[in-house]
């Protein structure tokens, strides 16, 4: 079964084109591309796809749910519980340190997780040093690591990456690729990075490319 | 974790602005709780000390101090009048019952005031131990200068002239006094004065002669065993305590002519003293001075520049208020990704609206918290000043039926400044804040 399945989905904003976008498919262990220039839509369909908006046609159905059929708090914890979603610059409370944040995960999806589980978690990503350090205090690329351990906590079988290496060099950028990939076969998820970075292109063979709708 | 812990920790994120917010707040909270303790328990202190006293008979001179130095004990005295020029007011129908006060004393800086067995009795005060004054040098102590001066039964001292301990003991007197019982603590003035026979002053002022002063004291013994027997007042017993008073202020004629006494506390008997009494004292040294009027007088005033500091301290928390808002708000654009991850990660609405008012209303609690110790910590420090001038003392530690209100008014406004940044954190679109990434 699909993981995620997507038909049809389009959205319009108020002021600018009609986007359309192709249909998406994504099995366990697999791995898909979304490549586009700006203005193509990608992160609204990331949106789309992690239902933090509604469609203004088709339907997004993950793990056999449509998304469409929850709605309010329903959806908040679906989201939480199975997908993992690691955005462009990642933000956290700031009050909060390392291991506080990546707890936020199971705390607000309803997920029993245990602290040592979220420790484990940051071995994983190699920032277990810093669970106690506040977000503030950490670089870019050991940031980028805590939000991918922040979105991995909850096992969720659907990993959504919005750019999650264009702010960062290539040797951190190689790392956080490598991080995702492994996290997702180790979880048996699916993992979609919406992108414009080049740099990705040659490492995953399944991709899809926005391109801008003539409206 | 909680959102009680994530709101607690987003408080002091921003330690500057929560720091000055609880600032302005416990200043406003601790001014207004202030008043209110001050207000009531002065408030108590008068009306505890007015009684029934309807009249105060003394010296000419301002009819406040009159009775701030015969009723309160803490002014001085405007001076003294005769005793035999006294009869005529005090035996006069309409006065049911007159109290005579008489200083001239202290020990260690507190008030020896010569008196009768009844001006304890009229406060209701009873004994702790030992027995009420009879003879002349005897004493029964308020329960709060004898814990003060150390006074237990059986120990004597000397007088100082004068009513300050201060520069007048090269004219102390010789004669001891006695103290032969102490009084249970009542909060009113009897705990802090020092009760004697009116002879006593006479004679440590006048060395006058002896018999005289002892008979007087027998007779006013005489008078209050009768006041004991018939204490619950009827309207026969009242003639009846009328008629002994009567009696009393005739033999007082009878014996001391040139005697004078520094007040009377007059209670009437008929509703028109207050239009006959005053006739009487026209053309004499002396005055009638009404303590409820000079009282509401007195409160008037005070009461003008209590509302000023109130008004001050409900201004200081309004601008807390706007400051709790401020920085909720100012926070809420800052930490918008935040509570939009919180949000991505499964939060509900509901709990972002709770986390934001959890953090308007944790400055405000601890900024009442912190208002309230403030206002018991000035207390504690206003008895003491109180201590060393009146021999009076504040208490810090008892909460108001009125600060129940503070605390309601105080949270219920905090989670008024915090429901529009609440609300707004309720409503936010996360995918557009996602978007301006």
């Amino acid at each position: 079964m699909a993981i995620i399945q997507t038909s049809n989905l389009q959205y319009t904003f108020s002021k600018g084109p009609d986007l359309i976008f192709p249909s998406i498919e994504a099995e366990e262990n697999s791995e898909l591309l979304i490549l586009g220039n700006s203005g193509t839509g990608k992160t609204t369909l990331l949106h789309l796809l992690a239902g933090l908006r509604k469609p203004m046609a088709g339907n997004v159905e993950v793990n056999g749910i449509r998304l469409s059929s929850l709605s309010g708090a329903a959806l908040d914890r679906f989201r939480g519980k199975n997908i993992g979603v690691v955005f462009q610059t990642s933000h956290f409370v700031q009050s909060l340190s390392v291991i506080d944040n990546i707890m936020l995960a199971p705390y607000f999806s309803g997920n029993k997780v245990s602290k040592s589980d979220a420790e484990k978690m940051l071995d994983r990503l190699n920032i277990l040093a810093k669970k106690n350090k506040k977000t503030s205090s950490l670089s870019v690329g050991e940031q980028q690591r805590v939000a991918i351990a922040r979105a991995l906590l909850n096992n969720p079988s659907l990993i959504l990456a919005d750019e999650p290496t264009s702010a960062l060099d290539d040797q951190n950028a190689k790392e956080v690729l490598n991080l995702l990939r492994e996290q997702t076969h180790a979880l048996k998820a699916a993992l979609l990075i919406v992108t414009h970075d080049n740099r990705l292109k040659d490492e995953v063979k399944q991709r899809i490319e926005l391109t801008a709708s003539k409206s | 974790m909680k959102i009680i812990f994530i709101a607690w920790k987003n408080c002091w994120q921003k330690a500057g602005a929560t720091t000055l917010t609880l600032l302005l707040l416990s200043f406003g909270v601790g001014i207004i709780s202030m008043m209110l303790l001050l207000e009531n328990q002065l408030s108590e202190k008068f009306n505890k000390n007015i009684k029934d006293i309807d009249f105060v008979l003394g010296a000419k001179g301002s009819p406040l101090q009159l009775i701030l130095a015969n009723v309160y004990h803490i002014d001085a005295p405007t001076g003294n009048i005769k005793v035999s020029e006294a009869q005529r007011i005090i035996k006069n129908p309409t006065v049911k019952e007159a109290i005579p006060l008489a200083y001239g004393d202290n020990y260690e800086g507190w008030r020896i005031v010569g008196t009768t067995p009844r001006y304890a009795e009229f406060y209701e005060v009873k004994l702790k131990e030992g027995k009420v004054f009879e003879t002349p040098f005897e004493v029964t102590v308020g329960s709060y200068a004898a814990k003060e001066l150390g006074l237990t039964i059986g120990k004597t001292f000397k007088s100082n002239h004068g009513l300050d301990k201060e520069g007048e003991q090269e004219e102390g007197h010789d004669q001891l006094f006695t103290v032969v019982g102490i009084y249970e603590a009542s909060g009113t003035v009897i705990d802090r004065l020092i009760l004697t026979p009116v002879e006593s002053i006479w004679e440590v002022h006048n060395h006058g002669d002896h018999e005289a002063e002892a008979h007087t004291a027998i007779v006013s013994a005489e008078e209050h065993d009768a006041e004991v027997a018939h204490h619950d007042h009827t309207a026969e017993e009242d003639v009846h305590a009328a008629e002994e008073g009567h009696d009393h202020a005739e033999d007082e004629h009878a014996h001391e002519e040139e005697r004078e006494v520094t007040a009377y506390l007059l209670i009437k008997r008929l509703p028109m003293a207050p239009m006959i009494l005053p006739q009487l004292v026209k053309n004499t040294n002396m005055q009638l001075a009404l303590p409820a009027i000079e009282i509401n007088r007195l409160n008037e005033n005070f009461g003008i520049g209590m509302s000023v500091v109130k008004a001050v301290a409900i201004l200081i928390m309004i601008i807390s208020f706007l400051s709790v808002f401020i920085s909720l708000y100012n926070a809420l654009r800052e930490r918008q990704y935040e509570l939009a991850i919180l949000r991505t990660l499964g939060g509900r609405r509901i709990q972002l609206f709770i986390l934001i008012l959890l953090e308007g209303f944790f400055m405000v609690a601890l900024g009442l918290i912190i208002g309230l110790v403030l206002s018991r910590v000035g207390i504690t420090m206003l008895s003491d000043m109180a201590k060393d001038s009146f021999h009076d003392e504040f208490n810090a530690f008892i909460f108001l039926p009125q600060e129940y209100y503070l605390v309601g008014i105080t949270l219920g406004l905090g989670v008024v400044a915090s429901l529009l940044p609440a609300l707004r954190a309720f409503f936010m679109d996360i995918s557009k804040t996602l978007s301006n990434d």
